[in-house]
């Protein structure tokens, strides 16, 4: 899907750039942004820069993944005019003008059937790790627990490691799948199994569970109460250019916000 | 004059595809074997250790995984796919033959991807209730596996069979044997490089399935132990993974494709081979 949307957004560039670009002359290279950065980010950042291209568009927005790390030193090294980022700034980043533009929480999902209401972190952690096998010890019956883990270079599962796992690696008894859907999917269809996804992906198929008694909702999440919440940033050199502000203030108005939280976001406004 | 035209551009196009698969395989090795080279090819192969954002790249369970799939789909199949094909050219009156034998190829027309939605939704629950574990396995693998190959084994093996001359058949009945007789003793062996190129080209199919496998299998990474634990095969890490791979990571998953083009190059050699034989 990702893949299919860049091609779109491809495409479009170049029938803009053809219908728009020749009017102009000259001016056509400082049209173009370039965002870099975490995959979480990234479908998020393709919708707002398609709807944005749509309003005005001279304006070519070129979005690409790589993670969030590879993101900020993009923009560190002019790669990038925006770098995204989804955790928090490092100690040596910090040097960066950063904007958060929106909040992401992480549910921890089980099937609606299971009794479970509250988890603690340490007890996620102990499940992550193939620790606690069983669903005695978290007060339900003595049932294996199956959960579900993200694949390796996602930006979820990055989030959800550093999270809640504490350096502690995850278990390769987890089952895999490479989508918020698909997960849940799976949670949906096994009463015994627990995994996470984006806040904004829950239905009714799924119960998210209450982290350290607090439950994740759009309060808990924009507070930061709730422990499994990312932030989506923005990061610009400490003078964005022009044309990077002008797509963080949309970004940040109440249309991009809007935007934001109709994919399921939190918004920050 | 003009037929020569013709001919020199058939023969064009044909160098062209056989070009853009010497294309593809100078480009998996290219891509891929600088990082076997660099994890060293003892920590690729026999390592099961993979993380490759941590620098792990150990493809050990994915191989164990991609053959303990096929081996099960074969397992399954093979009997399922030569009674077919046996009843099919021997016992089957022609007419209905006619109609049959396309019916069974059709299977083969059949997106993947349906066979592994039929198998979350039909077949997971099954052995989840029924024998326990995730329900997602190997043996669920397996399974779908095995109808999927069952068309490919199934019209070749027909075809090896209705290949053997008649008057081996006519010379065993008159000595005295059964039809089945006939069937195992004369026709079957007769028969033999044949069928085994159909199992061969059958395990190729199997061993490259992606869709399916991921679907239904689970894709934890640890070494299977019972038929019930979930697998990871080679296809599925690397569909998996792609993604949002960079670096080693991608790297890692073309030096994972070059073994999978291994192993589909070996079973493929095989069959050719024994197709010559015959």
């Amino acid at each position: 899907m990702g893949m299919l949307k860049v091609g779109i957004g491809w495409v479009t560039a170049l029938i803009l750039l053809t219908a728009f670009g020749c009017g102009s002359k000259g001016s056509i290279h400082s049209q173009v942004l370039t965002i870099a950065g975490s995959t979480s980010v990234q479908p998020f950042a393709e919708k707002l820069a398609e709807i944005y291209m749509d309003i005005d568009p001279k304006f070519i927005i070129n979005v690409q993944g790589g993670g969030s790390t590879a993101g900020i030193k993009a923009c560190r090294e002019k790669a990038a005019q925006i770098g995204t980022s989804s955790r928090a700034l490092h100690k040596d980043e910090e040097d960066l003008s950063k904007i958060i533009i929106a909040k992401d929480g992480i549910a921890v999902i089980v099937h609606p059937t299971n009794p479970v209401k509250d988890i603690s972190l340490e007890q996620l952690q102990g499940i992550f790790s193939g620790k606690i096998r069983s669903w005695a010890r978290l007060g339900w019956d003595d049932k294996p627990i199956y959960f579900v883990n993200r694949e390796e270079g996602s930006g979820t599962r990055d989030a959800f490691e550093s999270l809640v796992m504490n350096k502690m690696e995850i278990s390769d008894e987890a089952l895999v799948q490479d989508s918020n859907g698909s997960v849940r999917e799976i949670i949906a269809n096994n009463p015994q199994s627990i995994g996470y996804i984006s806040f904004g992906i829950i239905n009714h198929q799924v119960k998210p569970l209450a982290v350290n008694s607090i439950i994740p909702d759009l309060q808990t999440i924009k507070s930061n109460r709730y422990t499994l919440t990312r932030p989506f940033i923005f990061v610009s050199p400490s003078k964005p250019t022009a044309l990077a502000s002008r797509f963080i203030d949309f970004v940040l108005s109440k249309e991009g916000q809007e935007i934001l939280e109709k994919e399921g976001l939190v918004g920050v406004r | 004059m003009k037929e020569k035209v013709i001919e020199k551009i058939l023969t064009l196009l044909a160098f062209s595809a056989i070009s853009i698969l010497l294309l593809i395989t100078a480009f998996i090795f290219k891509e891929g074997f600088p990082l076997i080279l660099k994890a060293g090819i003892n920590d690729f192969l026999f390592s099961a250790k993979w993380a490759p954002t941590k620098g792990h790249f150990g493809i050990l369970s994915m191989v164990i995984s991609s053959l303990a799939v096929t081996f099960g789909s074969i397992v399954m199949g093979v009997p399922l796919a030569l009674a077919c094909a046996i009843t099919l050219a021997e016992f089957c009156p022609p007419r209905l033959l006619v109609f049959l034998k396309p019916t069974i190829e059709l299977l083969a027309g059949i997106p993947s991807v349906v066979f592994g939605f039929l198998g979350v939704i039909l077949l997971v629950p099954l052995i989840r209730e029924y024998l326990g574990g995730p329900g997602l396995s190997l043996l669920a693998a397996s399974i779908i596996l095995a109808i999927m190959i069952l068309p490919t084994i199934t019209s070749i093996s027909i075809d090896a069979i209705q290949a053997v001359p008649l008057l081996y058949k006519e010379g065993a009945l008159a000595m005295g044997a059964t039809h089945w007789q006939a069937i195992r003793l004369v026709i079957l062996p007769a028969a033999r490089s044949g069928v085994v190129t159909a199992i061969i080209l059958g395990m190729a199919r199997a061993i490259g399935e992606t869709m399916a496998v991921i679907m239904v299998a689970g894709n934890a990474l640890k070494i299977p132990v019972s038929i019930l634990d979930p697998v990871r095969t080679l296809t599925s890490t690397i569909a998996l993974e792609m993604g949002y791979s960079a670096g080693d990571h991608r790297t890692a998953l073309f030096a994972a494709g070059i073994i999978l083009f291994i192993f589909i190059m070996g079973l493929n050699i095989l069959a050719n081979a024994l197709m010559r034989k015959k």
